[in-house]
């Protein structure tokens, strides 16, 4: 191993459906809870797919004044409290590093559609003159870092990234890189999307993606079950503290875990279907514990990417097994959560960090039957103590964008 | 110098218009400027799509340009009012 700089986590902040802060989320994720319900956010009478997992008890006021809320589209209002939340918890007053040292990545997978179906409305019932001139920052799928980089003061290297499902685990990735090379000390990272939205739903639903269990949404999202239909939307941010390594224990700060190992590729596939023999998956497995410097059999638990449906779960559970021979335990989050789309690797990533240092792993709740094509030990139903030392978290996206994050417990 | 019935309903909408940006009314007199009030120039867009919509009346770039007060807004105002009729 080269002396690359290693990267530390040492705040995390989240808005998830299982409730406002990474430790409310967590406590409820091991304890079974799911975030699933009817669909509150508009009337979906006239839609197949009546259930979300939404993030109820979310007020943008807690975090910023009613000017700013205004001026943010909910998936920007939802990055920027995780941010906050991120660094109030890795003891940040103000920035510990130069500004310029200071970068950026949050990505989403949509950005701002509430927005744009909102200003779109607009524009047909009462033309381009009464559109809101907000429109396009509220819109924009950078409007979340920017925003951030606003608030906290912080101008270094600052962009958004998008890769659908992927979103947050790419965003991690690549602010691993920035750290790596030096072009910044740390890094706020992460995803944020609130795209339960009439089109995003409609669209979602149309291709066959979701889930229509309506009449048992808490039961609805089922990672690797023989009964599983389809994914629950889900909404939600998730950002972590980067720093680089030497920095962070020089400022006395608390290192949560280590973020090891970044594997990125692509399925060159199809645009929706995952490869159905998982070489991209794989590929993008290995070159993360090769990044890390780890072997496979020094992962204690994989989150996956998990979404619920038919051909995701089969298809990872088959690339999980290539890669690993006899895999750790294994267990999807989005059980709990459904899919927080361009947040999810992010809080992902999160959930390994504190698997790591609670030696818990979250189970995968709603396992009833298992389906021969999952196989394995998927952590049911139950939080489980074990203390590992590695862990492997993969996100693949729509487009067939696979990325893959090692974390290491901190030592 | 009195003000007369049109001005005062006007400064009155502009009062209700203001509030949404956290401006409290008794802040809003003709002679306060809008950057003072806290609002930036895509407010005062913003802003004006509410005005015109209270008033049926168009409100251009142009007559936007001048708009330094509030005073001025209202003059804008009924200044349009006016030539509709």
């Amino acid at each position: 191993m080269t002396s690359r700089r290693r990267v530390a986590v040492t705040g995390i902040g989240a808005v998830t459906p299982l409730g406002v802060g990474m430790e409310e989320s967590w406590k409820r994720l091991v304890s079974g809870t799911s975030g699933a319900g009817p669909l509150t956010r508009f009337d979906a009478s006239g839609f197949d797919v009546k259930i979300a997992c939404e993030c109820a008890g979310f007020d943008p006021l807690d975090f910023m004044e009613r000017n700013d809320a205004r001026r943010s589209d909910r998936f920007t209002q939802f990055a920027v409290a995780s941010a906050l939340m991120a660094v109030e918890k890795a003891g940040w007053s103000g920035l510990p590093y130069s500004p310029e040292k200071v970068g950026v990545v949050v990505g989403s997978g949509i950005g701002g559609i509430a927005t744009l179906e909102e200003q779109h409305r607009v524009l047909l019932e009462r033309g381009p003159r009464k559109m809101s001139p907000f429109c396009v920052p509220l819109l924009m799928l950078n409007g979340a870092a920017g925003a951030i980089a606003m608030r906290l003061g912080a101008t270094g290297p600052n962009h958004a990234v998008a890769s659908a499902c992927a979103t947050g685990a790419h965003a991690i990735g690549e602010a691993m890189q920035a750290i790596r090379s030096g072009q910044a000390d740390a890094v706020i990272a992460g995803g944020s999307e609130a795209a339960i939205t009439p089109l995003a739903l409609g669209a979602f639903s149309t291709m066959g993606a979701l889930s229509a269990r309506n009449d048992d949404p808490e039961r609805a999202s089922r990672p690797f079950d023989a009964g599983r239909d389809g994914f629950v939307m889900g909404e939600g941010a998730a950002v972590l503290v980067l720093e680089g390594w030497e920095a962070a224990e020089q400022r006395g700060a608390e290192i949560l875990a280590e973020l090891a190992g970044y594997g990125s590729g692509a399925d060159a596939f199809h645009l929706t279907q995952p490869d159905p023999e998982g070489k991209g998956a794989a590929a993008a497995m290995r070159a993360a514990l090769s990044d890390a410097g780890l072997e496979p059999s020094e992962v204690g638990y994989v989150n996956a990417h998990g979404t619920s449906t038919p051909y995701n779960d089969r298809v990872e559970s088959g690339a999980i097994r290539e890669v690993f021979g006899d895999p750790p335990p294994v267990s999807s989050t989005k059980s709990a959560t459904g899919h927080l789309l361009g947040a999810a690797g992010a809080f992902e990533a999160a959930v390994c960090v504190h698997a790591l240092r609670t030696s818990t792993l979250p189970p995968t709740i709603n396992y009833e039957t298992p389906d021969p094509d999952c196989p394995l030990d998927y952590v049911p139903n139950a939080a489980r103590e074990s203390s590992v030392d590695a862990a492997l978290s993969n996100s693949f996206g729509f487009g067939g964008h696979n990325a893959c994050l090692v974390a290491r417990k901190a030592s | 110098m009195e003000q007369t019935i049109g001005e005062t309903q006007v400064l009155e909408t502009m009062k209700e218009s203001l509030k949404i940006f956290d401006v409290s009314p008794q802040d809003v007199r003709t002679d306060a400027t809008f950057e003072a009030l806290g609002l930036d120039s895509l407010d005062l867009v913003e802003l004006s799509v509410k005005i015109e919509d209270a008033y049926d009346i168009e409100l251009g770039g142009d007559d936007l340009e001048g708009i330094e007060t509030v005073g001025d807004a209202v003059r804008i105002v009924l200044e349009k009012v006016a030539a509709r009729a």
